[in-house]
């Protein structure tokens, strides 16, 4: 049973006084999400990632096509309750405490009353809120309101979780707890489904991913896969400021930075270019094996419309 | 199911217990009810008059303008804040959300009469000492006066769900001011024929009839409420209220949240 | 001075000129407009359109036109008006607004009903205005009384005042004169008693200020006039029998006709004045005598209601 599976997915917005503008937010989607993985939908921002999210929410209603959740459709009310969300810049009610807020949640997603308040405090100790436990929610700065929001999403220990760019707002030091906590989550059998434009994380987290722009899914497949080696270059990297004129001959892409010399050459030459540094007496550093960035694939894949867009995290 | 609506409702409750308008407005009906000792001593020998029609007009406007001011805002508000997503992704269908809503702003509206009304029988007994049997009436003149507030409720409410504050506080304002005439409106229908009388009769039974729910003048002159007239306008209140927020369900039940 | 204390200190000076001259401007403006006083102008004159307007609040409305009715007629009243233009579109406005408020519609028997400067001098309107509050409060039986003080007082058709406490001694808890007063339509209008026994009961049931005072008088100055013809027949029979005018009223009381001195009903002795003539003291402390004032007098333009005793 697939966790998250669409079928022709798609929306489109009638705007302008008499409605008759149609504007297309999300070609038809078809997308399968496995149980226990990490799955990154990446895009620039406007290319329907939101929109996506919202669908599966129940938020927005399809134009067409449909979608099932843990092989429920979506406008089950079963399915909300194995179902976690956080949205993009989350904002709650401000009147409220943490805590208040937080238990409120637990109220309606039928946490019995018995577990109520432990499961509050755990999950507001998870995400590093315990000292804000009782602080009114209109003080709390754009990081803690994200850390709440995760929170809320975690709290009833849903199969599903759904992040609309769980990074944004927060320090270095938050953006590795998050990736620690979604990492634990996977580890205990959850299911995370997450937007982001953040590669690096995406790169790190994620076990398949999908690019999507301009409404349209570009590209989808496991990291793994889609950034292997495919041309077989390996890195050199060597003590001085020497380059072995044999390694000149092999074609290789050299840089010198003061006392290191950084050489990039074919998967084939390997024992070759080594043989020859080790003949200069040159102390090697590192050989590493040379894999395609995210990046480079997703710019790829964002390339014919906008040339500007995924570089930018 | 049920116990879903009442999280829902005692969570706005204490939204607007937290709202510091709310004791503004409560706190000038108890000045308005003193300043109606001070009005009276103007006109000697209808001092009793003057504190309960002030008195209770204070309670009735005043509870409109909250009813109004904080009911335009229940939907609206969380759609623009979008505090209704972490919402709606919980298993709350969103007609609870709309009954909770309201059950939430409706025993607010009944607190805030309750500490209203203890101001003016507190003025009441300051300027005639003393409580007479048919003051009672004027807990009739109350709960006509809630019943007024349930009706405005939904109204606001069915507005909130698919329009901006600005215009929610418009319509329902002037859907007040027409249902006083609601009376008057019915006749001038009567008066008229054709394409004309179809409408008029039209909008005269749309608009909610609060002519009949207003019993301050009467209940001042201390004569009785008929007991009919009491069912009645319970029944009506309840079921005009009840088609409002049927609206409000379907509205929102099919609308895509930005 | 750094610019933001420049800008500071500017400001606050432009404040205080600007309030100051708007406040004296303003005066100037109300020295202009003093001619029109405020009082005589009804914006609104319609009861129907008034009573849409309140929005179902009309009981605070009357409320509203009933303080300005009391405040109208008083502040007129003690001007020294001769006439009360508003006071019938006054109270006609109060009544419609809330046609149970009793205390109008006896508010417009005892002075809209009268000449001025007393009252309004409309009897009609007065009239209409009580048969409007007949209609609404059927159960008045003050209502039917003040009907039948105002054919009786101000019109003198006996007949219709006759039929009114008739139809007033009918209601169930009505005063137990109407009755009575209905039968001394028929042999006794017109005479003092009469007069006197209406004025009482208006003073002995009112809860209003204004009407207890003015029949307070009332009652005092028929008690002058009845003073002053007594007096006046005593002084004449004493002429008869001594063939020359008293010299003062101690010449009747050593005559035995007089025990003690004559003094009107708020202690001022009453004087004997040439050709048996009976005067009151200061005849401007007594509204309404038709007896007793001294010849050419005028009532001045501002009675004086003494308070009810």
């Amino acid at each position: 049973m697939a966790a998250i599976e669409t079928l022709g997915l798609e929306k489109t917005y009638h705007t302008g006084f008499w409605r008759k503008k149609a504007k297309c937010a999300l070609k038809p989607l078809h997308l399968t999400v496995k149980q226990g993985e990490i799955f990154g939908f990446l895009g620039p921002n406007g290319a329907g990632k939101t929109t996506t999210l919202k669908l599966l929410m129940g938020l927005v209603y399809p134009t067409a096509g449909s979608a099932r959740i843990l092989d429920l459709p979506i406008d089950d009310p079963a399915v909300k309750a194995q179902i976690g969300f956080l949205p993009e810049q989350p904002y709650f009610y401000d009147y409220l405490t943490a805590k208040e807020l937080l238990h409120y949640y637990a109220q309606l997603s039928a946490v019995p009353a018995k577990e109520r308040s432990l499961r509050v405090e755990t999950v507001l100790a998870q995400v590093g809120l315990a000292d804000a436990a009782n602080l009114q929610l209109r003080k709390f700065s754009k990081g803690m309101l994200q850390r709440v929001g995760i929170a809320q999403a975690i709290l009833h220990r849903p199969k599903v979780l759904f992040f609309d760019e769980p990074m944004s707002g927060l320090d270095p030091v938050g953006r590795r707890e998050v990736r620690d906590l979604m990492e634990q989550l996977k580890q205990n059998g959850q299911t995370v489904f997450f937007s982001t434009h953040i590669l690096s994380d995406a790169e790190a987290l994620c076990d398949h991913i999908a690019v999507i722009h301009e409404g349209e899914l570009r590209g989808i497949g496991a990291v793994a896969d889609l950034t292997s080696s495919v041309e077989g270059k390996v890195e050199l990297v060597w003590q001085g400021n020497v380059l072995p004129s044999s390694l000149r001959a092999l074609g290789a892409e050299c840089h010198i930075t003061g006392e290191t010399v950084r050489a990039v050459v074919l998967e084939a030459n390997q024992d070759l270019a080594i043989d020859a540094i080790r003949r200069e007496r040159l102390r090697i550093i590192s050989v590493t094996p040379v894999r395609t960035s995210l990046e480079e694939y997703f710019v790829r894949k964002v390339q014919p419309s906008q040339a500007v867009a995924g570089g930018k995290s | 199911m049920s116990a879903r609506i009442a999280y829902i409702a005692s969570n706005t409750f204490r939204e607007a217990v937290r709202d510091r308008v709310l004791y503004n407005l409560v706190a000038f009906v108890l000045l308005l009810s003193g300043a109606a000792i001070l009005v009276g001593q103007l006109s000697i020998g209808i001092e009793r008059l003057v504190v309960i029609n002030l008195g209770l007009a204070a309670v009735s406007i005043f509870g409109v303008v909250i009813a109004i001011f904080i009911g335009i805002g229940l939907v609206s508000k969380e759609i623009d804040r979008r505090t209704l997503y972490t919402v709606l992704s919980r298993p709350v269908r969103r007609w609870e959300f709309i009954v909770g809503k309201f059950l939430g702003l409706a025993g607010t509206l009944v607190v805030n009469t309750s500490f209203m009304a203890i101001g003016v029988f507190a003025a009441l007994f300051y300027v005639t000492h003393r409580f007479e049997q048919a003051d009672g009436w004027i807990f009739v003149a109350l709960y006509f006066i809630v019943l007024q507030f349930l009706v405005i409720t939904a109204l606001a409410l069915l507005f909130s769900a698919f329009s901006t504050p600005v215009e929610s506080a418009v319509f329902a304002f002037l859907i007040f001011v027409i249902g006083s005439f609601a009376q008057d409106l019915r006749g001038f229908a009567a008066m008229t024929q054709g394409a004309t009388r179809w409408l008029a009769t039209g909008a005269a039974y749309l608009v909610p009839n609060f002519s009949s729910l207003n019993v301050i003048s009467s209940v001042a002159h201390q004569q009785p409420v008929a007991g009919t007239l009491i069912l009645s306008n319970t029944v009506y209140a309840l079921f005009y209220a009840g088609t409002a927020l049927c609206g409000a369900v379907l509205i929102f039940e099919h609308r895509n949240l930005k | 001075m750094s610019p933001s204390r420049r800008s500071t200190a500017t400001a606050t000076v432009l404040l205080a000129v600007f309030l100051s001259s708007s406040m004296l401007v303003l005066r100037q403006v109300d020295r202009m407009r003093r001619s029109t006083p405020l009082q005589e102008v009804l914006f609104l004159t319609s009861p129907k359109l008034l009573k849409r307007l309140s929005l179902g609040y009309d009981g605070l409305l009357a409320c509203v036109y009933w303080t300005r009715v009391v405040q109208y007629f008083g502040s007129k009243h003690f001007a020294g008006a001769r006439e009360y233009a508003l006071l019938a579109p006054l109270l006609e406005i109060t009544t419609a607004l809330d046609p149970h408020l009793i205390v109008a519609y006896e508010f417009g028997a005892n002075f809209l009903a009268p000449p001025p400067p007393g009252g309004a001098g409309e009897p009609e309107q007065a009239i209409a205005l009580t048969e409007f509050g007949i209609r609404n409060n059927p159960e008045e039986w003050r209502l039917y009384y003040d009907l039948g003080f105002v054919y009786y007082m101000d019109l003198h058709d006996y007949k219709n005042a006759a039929h009114a406490f008739a139809r007033g001694a009918q209601v169930p808890n009505a005063h137990p004169w109407l009755k009575l007063m209905a039968a001394l339509m028929a042999e006794h209008a017109g005479e003092i008693q009469t007069s006197r026994m209406l004025w009482t009961t208006t003073y002995q049931t009112t809860s209003d200020r204004n009407i207890r005072a003015n029949a307070a008088a009332h009652l005092r100055a028929l008690q002058v006039d009845e003073d002053v013809t007594n007096l006046e027949a005593l002084v004449s029979s004493y002429r008869q029998r001594t063939e020359h005018w008293p010299a003062a009223f101690s010449d009747l009381e050593a005559a035995g006709m007089l025990r003690g001195l004559p003094s009107d009903p708020l202690g001022q002795p009453y004087k004997l004045c040439g050709e048996g003539r009976v005067e009151v003291t200061d005849p401007d402390d007594l509204p309404f005598i038709q007896k007793g004032t001294p010849a050419g007098y005028v009532p001045p333009l501002k009675p004086r209601f003494l308070p009810t005793d």
